[in-house]
């Protein structure tokens, strides 16, 4: 056994049905803690009131959808060098997830930004270039639905995951500058009044319970990508035979 | 190598100088679509002066993604272009070749009538200047960025709406520094800055977008 033993889909195959169970009862168990922390222990903030809990699912969730990107892009560059089949399932069962996170960060924005700015949605900086992950993402799996041949989908994704991770520091900074020379909201995120530490350490549990979340169902939809691709190999058919 | 890039570019002009529908189509979809918006918005000359250069570059970008589905489609469709690919020449200068094609045929035109809409969206003149500096800086960014598009979907069904969902994000950075050059220069804020980073948006698509074009080309040809 060593580093490549788990690039090989059955090894893996296993190695996630083992792992499941646990990520699933660590989002479960992070989930809970998070969430009551972010209720009942979190002290109210004297300027936003009780609807400021709400980014307690926001920033996880957008810290996520980034991340996840990156993961997917990750995957993608192993995958084009090394050829390896296992990086390219990885990449395609990580994009419905990331894809969900930025659509829940967007969704989450809005119902924060009504009790706050009066508005659900203002041409932000971070608004924006979160919009713009979301096509990027909504691109790559309408590009991996209309591609048939799974090689050819797998190593398309991967090229256009790769350009579009070259592009989102360029999108990031050019959406922000042209956010302050147009002078939309007058409302800056980033001078936030410092957080109570009892936020903080809410928001990262939270953050904790998206991450095993995301390894959960990640884990979940690579082994059914598994199973349909390899379903002409021996130990495919012995698993389908005992079920 | 020179000569492998001179002769694609020749080869797709002399196609383009055949069929001379095919590539007006995009200039006046272009012209159309920047049409349309005084008829929804209204005729004040002050609204459309504000919303011109923004209304110009969208409808630029629309313009080039209608014709850059056709960039790989047509010598794909006729087997020529597998021939180009299996040849020992390079295929990024294959890939170079033909998006510089497109920007001669597709960007050049635009260029020449960008001014007669800015004239219609009464854009002060030097504006009009730094519209026609900013779609010269801007346009190969669109034809380079596209042309990693059409490899990507090259013969898939629907491939040209397929196209136009994967790139358009990549081109929000070119929107936004063109767009803005030209509300900098009526704002009185200037242009250079904007110009320059779209110059150096320019440089670097040239740099990266052929590599993974070709990449992209070689996938979808396997």
């Amino acid at each position: 056994m060593n580093l490549y033993t788990f690039s090989s889909p059955v090894n893996f195959y296993h190695l996630s049905g083992k792992l499941i169970p646990w990520f699933t009862g660590l989002a479960i168990l992070f989930t809970a803690v998070g969430l009551y922390i972010s209720f009942f222990v979190a002290p109210t903030d004297f300027q936003q009131g009780e609807a400021y809990r709400i980014i307690f699912i926001h920033v996880p969730a957008a810290w996520m959808s980034m991340f996840i990107y990156l993961v997917m892009a990750f995957w993608g560059a192993i995958g084009l060098a090394f050829n390896t089949r296992m990086s390219f399932m990885m990449a395609r069962a990580l994009a419905p997830t990331g894809a969900l996170f930025t659509f829940l960060a967007l969704w989450t924005g809005a119902w924060w930004g009504k009790p706050m700015w009066g508005a659900w949605w203002v041409w932000d900086a971070r608004l924006t270039s979160e919009l713009i992950l979301l096509f990027l993402y909504v691109g790559i799996i309408a590009l991996w639905a209309a591609i048939d041949d799974v090689k050819r989908g797998d190593r398309a994704g991967a090229l256009l995951t790769l350009i579009g991770a070259i592009n989102i520091p360029i999108i990031y900074f050019s959406v922000k500058w042209w956010n302050t020379l147009h002078q939309g909201a007058s409302i800056n995120l980033m001078k936030a009044p410092t957080m109570a530490k009892t936020m903080l350490i809410g928001m990262l549990v939270m953050a904790f319970a998206a991450w095993f979340y995301t390894l959960a169902v990640a884990f979940m939809r690579v082994r059914g990508i598994i199973l349909e691709r390899e379903r002409q190999s021996e130990w495919v058919k012995a698993i389908l035979e005992k079920d | 190598m020179g000569r492998f890039l001179l002769a694609v570019l020749r080869r797709d002009l002399t196609l383009a100088a055949r069929r001379r529908g095919d590539w007006l189509i995009a200039q006046f979809f272009f012209v159309m679509t920047a049409s349309l918006f005084p008829l929804g918005v209204g005729p004040e000359p002050e609204m459309l002066a504000r919303i011109g250069p923004g209304v110009l570059w969208v409808a630029a970008t629309l313009a080039s993604l209608l014709s850059l589905s056709r960039l790989f489609a047509d010598d794909h469709h006729d087997g020529s272009l597998e021939h180009m690919v299996l040849s020992p020449e390079p295929t990024v200068l294959l890939v170079l070749g033909k998006s510089l094609a497109h920007w001669l045929i597709y960007g050049i035109p635009l260029l020449l009538i960008a001014p007669v809409l800015g004239i219609q969206f009464n854009l002060p003149w030097d504006a009009i200047l730094t519209l026609e500096i900013s779609l010269l800086l801007g346009t190969p960014i669109l034809s380079l960025l596209g042309a990693v598009g059409a490899a990507l979907t090259l013969g898939l069904r629907g491939g040209g709406v397929l196209l136009t969902l994967l790139i358009l994000p990549l081109y929000v950075p070119a929107l936004i520094f063109g767009a803005g050059a030209v509300d900098g220069v009526m704002a009185g804020t200037g242009a250079q800055a904007h110009l320059s980073l779209l110059g150096a948006f320019m440089v670097l698509s040239l740099m990266i977008a052929p590599w993974i074009a070709a990449a992209a080309l070689r996938v979808s040809l396997e």
